[in-house]
């Protein structure tokens, strides 16, 4: 594969850097105004870790879907009315389920999802170290009595051949 | 079968479990987000009536028969898609269908109605997604299986069809319909 001029690269980079800055700013924040710089913070955090359930790749914060202006409108509403975080998630959570949150949260029917992969990695080392010990410490196998007595044999005999090659 | 088979077999076995377990997740759908609302009392709501302005309609519709509420818009081509089999169910069952006229606006939802008839008991009009937002709506069409207790047992995203209401939605109906003494 031939590299594609570095200029080329160059101006695909801008490209995609200019669409990413136009669609981040396709909408602004600009509409919802706070007198109180903890309540704006507050917003700006809520609507970066909900989840618009249209798109479900992108935050409420990202989201240009009817439902996602519709949701920022509601966490803005309750955010100026002196809702803590806590009551606006579990509002949402109330009618839209976990799925709202991108982080889920730890419960029951999640602790597969957030232990499961330490159980894994936990289940994992155990039969490593085991196939190691079991390497190492597999007693030699016994021989019986008749196999005893042919090595006896065979040793005896290769002694002699040493003894006369010698 | 031996110790050594069996030990040879292993991986294969959990491969082929892991296989099985992936490729059922990519039959699943994820636009379908199960809603928490199930088994729980539809949340209130106080709306003018489509088409009558001045009626307000509430929860109070709800009780005494089992209810489909079905979330639509005249914007929304599943609605037309599945606004036969509507017409269908409101006239051949005992349910009563009501509609959810949501983020759309009463001339257009009037003419839609006007032209591809009218199943629904009654529409409540929702244009600004005030109670839909109550209700968990994401998107147009939902319907929602209400029993005569005013209780939500079900909850159908996207358009209905024959299979989807006679597999999915009248067995529910069937089983929360008032026992007639």
């Amino acid at each position: 594969m031939t590299r594609p001029p570095r200029s080329l690269s160059l101006a695909a980079i801008a490209l995609v850097g200019l669409l990413t800055s136009v669609n981040l700013s396709a909408y602004t924040l600009e509409e919802f105004t706070f007198e109180d710089e903890a309540k704006r913070d507050s917003f700006r955090d809520l609507i970066g870790k909900l989840r618009c359930l249209v798109c479900q790749n992108e935050s409420l914060a990202s989201s240009q879907a009817g439902v996602a202006e519709d949701l920022r409108k509601e966490v803005y509403r309750m955010i100026q009315e002196g809702q803590t975080d806590e009551e606006i998630i579990s509002f949402l959570v109330d009618r839209y389920g976990d799925f709202v949150l991108y982080e889920p949260p730890i419960k029951p029917s999640t602790y597969i999802l957030w232990f499961g992969p330490f159980l894994f990695l936990g289940l994992a080392g155990f039969l490593l170290f085991r196939a190691l010990g079991r390497k190492k410490t597999e007693p030699e196998q016994e021989l019986t009595e008749a196999e005893r007595a042919r090595l006896q044999r065979l040793l005896a005999a290769s002694g002699n051949n040493q003894d006369t090659s010698e | 079968m031996n110790k050594a088979t069996a030990r040879a077999l292993t991986p294969l076995v959990v491969f082929a479990a892991l296989a099985a377990l992936l490729f059922y997740g990519l039959r699943l759908d994820p636009r379908k987000v199960p809603s928490p609302l199930v088994d729980k009392p539809a949340p209130a709501f106080e709306l003018p009536s489509l088409e009558d302005p001045g009626r307000v309609v509430t929860n109070a519709i709800l009780l005494g028969r089992v209810s489909l509420v079905n979330v639509w818009a005249s914007w929304c081509p599943s609605c037309r898609q599945e606004h036969a089999e509507l017409m269908d169910i409101a006239r051949s069952n005992d349910v009563q269908v009501i509609g959810f006229n949501w983020k759309d606006t009463r001339p257009e939802a009037l003419q839609m109605l006007k032209r591809y008839g009218n199943p629904y008991v009654v529409s409540a009009y929702d244009p600004d997604n005030r109670y839909g937002l109550h209700w968990g709506v994401y998107g147009a069409p939902e319907t929602f299986v209400i029993d005569g207790e005013g209780i939500i047992r079900y909850k159908h995203i996207g358009p209905v069809d024959r299979a989807v209401w006679e597999t999915k939605i009248l067995p529910i109906v069937e089983k929360y319909r008032p026992q007639t003494s």
